[in-house]
């Protein structure tokens, strides 16, 4: 099918993009297009006005800034798995990239926009939230683009409610960098390759001079509305080996989550997926975590 | 009706037209331009039977508004061909290996591959296999896809082998 008739905005800078929102509540952004356009092709969403983020320069981007990795919100996937920035600072991300959709989707597909479609299951808000995310939140405001930040763990309200309030847009977000050697790994359960997970998990862990846990962080995908952090565990074994007993206390957390089901898989599944997932992730980040340089 | 003026550059041809905003990429391709050459499949992104090149990379037609690509490049099925009409090395290996029978998905496996083979001229045969997982095909089970795209690549390395040793000669 064909979208619906509406009115098309192409603003070229942020002030003009809010200033829009603004004055047009009803409006829909459209990102990369690759799940609001399949949306207005089946009239499941007929927005009155579209205001198109693709001519706006200023929110794409990738840069290291005050020891953080920033991404604008609306770079390309494809850029960002391609980027030799990323894949130092952060390879957790390229290896995500590998499990999300299609080559031509990630061409067109935006970060910021899958991080405000939100499907639980999306390999994105994970990776997200396992690099302590802060999110760059920004409206109109006297003329211009106001900003507020807040942090990943805030991000989802419900099912594929991101915490925007009316009139703001994501604009960037900013990304923790994890020491030089940390070890890092994203695995995932899907039915057929490119496919949302039905289970995805991503693991970080950086290591002591001794090759102790210093900082770990493991976050879940496909198991609720939003990903979900195994806080607990993290805290626990720190200063702890990189052995069995940090892999069951994290695979113990994993499995104690309140997971949701739905008309294809059952909490049950998901709960084994989450249990067998964060073994297999913590195994590989734990093998190519290195010992802190340092002392 | 909501319009705008758009300036494209399609096959290296520069197109201006008064475009409605929700019409879609691929129709506008077919039904305007009418370079039919582009299929419409799902309609939503699953098929990658309209995929062409925008600005070198592949996209789906049907997910982008013939409004965004004011002042872009498109490239589509229509392009692959020699000015003559021979087919291209990709082409020539698809009609060889028999990577083809109702030819429905084989415009947007024609520009997906174009990509791959831009990017690698020596692909695996796995790294084949995932650059068309976002293409589907019902009649090939892509074993022959998968034959012809590794013969283009073979064939294109000797032809550019080849057209180096001429140059030191």
């Amino acid at each position: 099918m064909k979208p619906s008739e509406f009115e098309y905005h192409a603003p070229e800078t942020l002030a003009q993009a809010v200033a829009l929102l603004a004055e047009l509540p009803d409006a829909k952004l459209l990102a990369g297009g690759q799940s609001l356009m399949p949306m207005m092709n089946f009239r499941y969403l007929m927005p009155g006005q579209v205001v198109d983020l693709n001519r706006v320069a200023e929110l794409s981007g990738i840069a290291v800034e005050s020891g953080r990795l920033r991404i604008g919100a609306m770079t390309r996937q494809r850029d960002i798995e391609q980027a030799p920035l990323v894949a130092r600072h952060a390879p957790l991300i390229p290896e995500a990239y590998q499990l999300v959709s299609h080559k031509q989707i990630r061409n067109r597909g935006t970060y910021g926009g899958a991080l405000c479609q939100l499907d639980p299951s999306s390999e994105q808000p994970c990776f997200t939230a396992a690099l302590d995310g802060v999110l760059t939140i920004v409206r109109h405001e006297d003329g211009r683009a106001a900003a507020r930040e807040l942090p990943m763990s805030e991000w989802a309200v419900m099912y594929m409610t991101p915490a925007l309030e009316e009139g703001e847009m994501l604009a960037s977000v900013s990304l923790d960098i994890w020491p030089e050697g940390h070890g890092y790994a994203f695995t995932e359960y899907a039915r057929r390759h490119g496919d949302y997970a039905i289970v995805g998990v991503a693991a970080l862990c950086a290591a002591d001079a001794g090759g102790r846990i210093d900082r770990l962080s493991v976050a879940l995908c496909g198991v609720g509305p939003g990903p979900v952090r195994l806080s607990a565990t993290e805290t626990a074994v720190r200063g702890q080996a990189m052995d069995e007993d940090a892999i069951r206390a994290a695979v113990r957390e994993a499995r104690a989550i309140d997971f949701m089901a739905d008309a294809h898989v059952t909490a049950d599944y998901r709960q084994h997926l989450a249990g067998v997932l964060t073994e297999r992730a913590l195994r590989t980040a734990f093998a190519r975590t290195r010992n802190h340089a340092g002392a | 009706m909501d319009t705008r003026k758009i300036t494209t550059v399609v096959n290296g041809v520069t197109y201006e037209r008064e475009v409605e905003t929700r019409r879609t990429l691929g129709d506008f391709l077919r039904h305007e331009l009418e370079l039919t050459g582009t299929h419409y499949g799902c309609e939503h992104g699953v098929c990658g039977a309209c995929t062409v090149l925008l600005d070198g990379r592949t996209a789906r037609s049907c997910l982008t508004l013939a409004a965004q690509v004011d002042g872009h490049e498109i490239r589509t099925v229509e392009s692959l061909a020699r000015a003559d009409g021979t087919l291209d090395e990709l082409q020539t290996a698809f009609r060889e290996c028999h990577a083809l029978q109702c030819g429905f998905c084989t415009p947007g496996m024609l520009m997906t591959l174009t990509e791959l083979l831009g990017e690698t001229d020596d692909p695996s045969e796995e790294e084949i296999r995932e650059a068309i997982t976002g293409n589907l095909c019902r009649c090939t089970g892509y074993q022959p896809i998968v034959a012809a795209a590794l013969l283009a690549a073979r064939r294109l390395r000797e032809a550019k082998a080849g057209a180096s040793i001429q140059h030191k000669e």
